[in-house]
């Protein structure tokens, strides 16, 4: 394929191995591994890099699964190793709280990213301003962005960008944008908020398509792109760092980063780290079909374990209950109703 | 047998919150809500106020405190941030206030635990819904073996959430988490708070985590669980559990801890927003129940 000799806009790609990658390893990254992994994007040049907990800041818990290392520790860590990048965090009003913020800040992170359900942005606004006072950059995402219709995805994006975001996401959190589906939702969000700010996109592999679909977001008017080495994520895992340089230079795209290096940082760093291997489309399928949160199969898979059910009846009983993401709780309570269910019908059978 | 007195009281913020507690109020045998103000003349309690023959003002507190008739008590359902500005208000007016808000600025109260602790503060702490609904379950525990951290997991719809709690997320879960330690008992806790926007609109739930020590008496906690159930019903008759408490074994990234977890689920009366809306139902049931006692108590000095 040929590609236009025009210069296109550079892409900002922000890693997210470090963040919703920990999701992948149960959040039991240690220090030395993060240093290793901040050290190998910053000398490839990736400008930004995410360390959190996958739940986000003061994600370690009963619910989400508690962290290995104190993050705020893993964030220092990060901040030492790096010497371009940046280090961001992730704040989930509900589940980080600003005093985790003004933790992060002070051992030097840069960068909010300040995460709310799609329809919820207005519970951020305290959040953007926390972080505007502590002088951070402040970037928004919508999760589950296939929840809302793109005209109501920009309006939750008005919100952020007026409470401070230089940038606002479309997160597909359960990898359940297909094509033509982000491109209506990146378009909307770049006509509403285009002159003030920039859009962004963190694709999911659930449906196979997140550098696919990543790649329609930039030509939609999207310049913020995540991924993730090695796909790591929750679910089937992100859009691949390492595929997404060279795709994007394939196609044109300066992203200033070298692609050759980030190969290598999948292959030599990141993959002997990986102790299972990612939930492939397989596994993450259903959350991408029935738009049920990637983040939820690691724990419908302890709790298929523990009370003995198929992991894909608790999987599907989850999306079509409307659980949203954050609500990891509820997976035991749906694996005793199976049970409750089965014993019921036991108890039929048996009286006849 | 003397007749007695109703206490005179008002409710400051009128939105989801100050509305149900409004209907409540309304049905008090104790209570006489003679005074509702707010901010903003659009707010859902000022109609439903007036048809029922009460006071209302769009000025708020000054035009509450101007009245040359006080109430005894105050409700305050408005937002964090506007608790703190008027609480040195009230305490100045000489007027117990109970804070429906998380602003935190007196001592917590939970009807089901400590209703008696602090029946002289002048401000009294409601801590949060979230909070309403964990912290019985944490002291059932504590009360029985250790409970080295408690957690949790507060799911309301989108819809029952108004522009003040959202602004206030944060000291929803800093309050609340704050409330499992002294009030609960926990040696450490953490609250986290969903919003769902699922239509038709989800119940409130609440799981509760407990770290606790593997040789802790299980039955013996399961049935304090289940008096402290009883004991919540009282004032939020839709509290329940959804499954029996469940107990894990120790696991090593727990620091060798086992733990119980309890699955709360919170229907409301539908007393302003249908019976989804669970989370206003226990904090104006906990509100009135508060109140009433206080009430009870000064009608015993006599």
């Amino acid at each position: 394929m040929r590609t236009s000799t025009a210069a296109s806009d550079p892409v900002r790609i922000v890693d997210s191995t470090l963040r919703d990658g920990s999701h992948a390893l149960s959040h039991q990254f240690t220090e030395g591994q993060v240093r290793a992994v901040v050290h190998a994007l910053d000398a490839a040049g990736v400008p930004a890099i995410e360390v959190s907990h996958g739940d986000g800041l003061g994600g370690s818990s009963f619910n989400y699964g508690f962290g290995l290392e104190d993050e705020i520790g893993l964030v220092a860590a990060a901040v030492q190793e790096a010497s371009r990048a940046e280090i961001a965090v992730r704040l989930v009003p509900g589940v980080s709280t600003i005093e985790d913020l003004r933790a992060a800040h002070e051992v030097g992170a840069g960068v909010a990213r300040i995460a709310t359900y799609c329809t919820e942005a207005d519970v951020s606004v305290q959040h953007f301003r926390a972080a505007a006072d502590l002088g951070m950059r402040a970037v928004g995402f919508l999760m589950f962005a296939h929840h809302a219709s793109p005209r109501a995805l920009a309006r939750q994006a008005r919100i952020m960008v007026d409470s401070g975001a230089e940038c606002v996401y479309v997160a597909d959190s359960a990898g359940a944008l297909a094509l033509a589906t982000v491109q209506e939702r990146v378009a909307a969000l770049v006509r509403e908020i285009g002159a003030d700010a920039e859009v962004g996109f963190h694709g999911h592999q659930n449906l196979s398509l997140g550098v696919a679909n990543s790649v329609l977001a930039y030509h939609t008017g999207a310049r913020w792109i995540d991924g993730a080495l090695c796909s790591l994520g929750a679910g089937a895992g992100n859009a691949s760092i390492e595929v997404l340089v060279p795709v994007f230079e394939r196609l044109g795209v300066p992203t200033g980063v070298d692609g050759a290096a980030v190969l290598a940082a999948a292959a030599d760093v990141v993959a002997p780290m990986v102790q299972r291997a990612q939930a492939g489309p397989g596994a993450g399928l259903p959350a991408g079909q029935s738009g049920g949160f990637s983040s939820f199969l690691r724990h419908a898979q302890r709790a298929a374990n523990r009370y003995d059910i198929p992991v894909h009846e608790i999987m599907h009983r989850v999306g079509e209950a409307g659980y949203v993401g954050g609500q990891e709780d509820v997976i035991i309570d749906v694996a005793l109703r199976i049970l409750d269910e089965r014993d019921a019908v036991g108890t039929v059978r048996s009286n006849r | 047998m003397a007749v007695m007195s109703r206490a005179s009281v008002a409710v400051v913020g009128p939105g989801n919150v100050g509305t149900d507690l409004l209907v409540k109020l309304l049905r008090s045998e104790h209570l006489d809500l003679r005074y509702v103000v707010g901010v903003d003349p659009a707010s859902d309690g000022f109609s439903l106020a007036r048809e029922s023959g009460v006071a209302t003002s769009a000025e708020g507190v000054d035009w509450l405190l101007s009245r040359a008739d006080l109430p005894e008590l105050v409700f305050d359902a408005t937002s964090a941030a506007a608790h703190l500005v008027n609480a040195p208000r009230y305490a100045e007016a000489g007027v117990r206030v109970v804070d429906l808000t998380p602003a935190a600025a007196g001592p917590f109260v939970c009807p089901a635990v400590n209703l008696d602790r602090h029946a002289s503060a002048p401000n009294l702490s409601l801590i949060s819904c979230g909070g309403q609904a964990a912290v019985p379950m944490v002291r059932a525990v504590s009360r029985v073996a250790p409970v080295i951290y408690a957690e949790v997991v507060t799911c309301v719809a989108s819809r029952s959430v108004g522009p003040g709690a959202r602004a206030n997320i944060d000291e929803f879960t800093a309050t609340t988490a704050r409330a499992l330690e002294s009030v609960g008992g926990a040696g450490r806790g953490k609250a986290i708070v969903i919003l769902n926007p699922v239509e038709p609109p989800v119940v409130m739930r609440d799981t509760v985590f407990c770290a606790i020590p593997a040789d802790s008496d299980q039955g013996e906690i399961t049935s304090s669980i289940l008096r402290a159930v009883a004991e919540v019903r009282r004032y939020a008759p839709g509290y329940a559990l959804r499954a029996e408490p469940q107990f894990d074994g120790p696991r090593p990234e727990w620091r060798g801890l086992a733990r119980v977890a309890v699955f709360l689920v919170v229907r409301g009366r539908g007393d302003y927003l249908p019976p989804y809306a669970g989370n206003l139902d226990i904090m104006t049931g906990a509100a009135v129940r508060v109140a009433e006692s206080l009430v009870r108590e000064r009608v015993g000095a006599l």
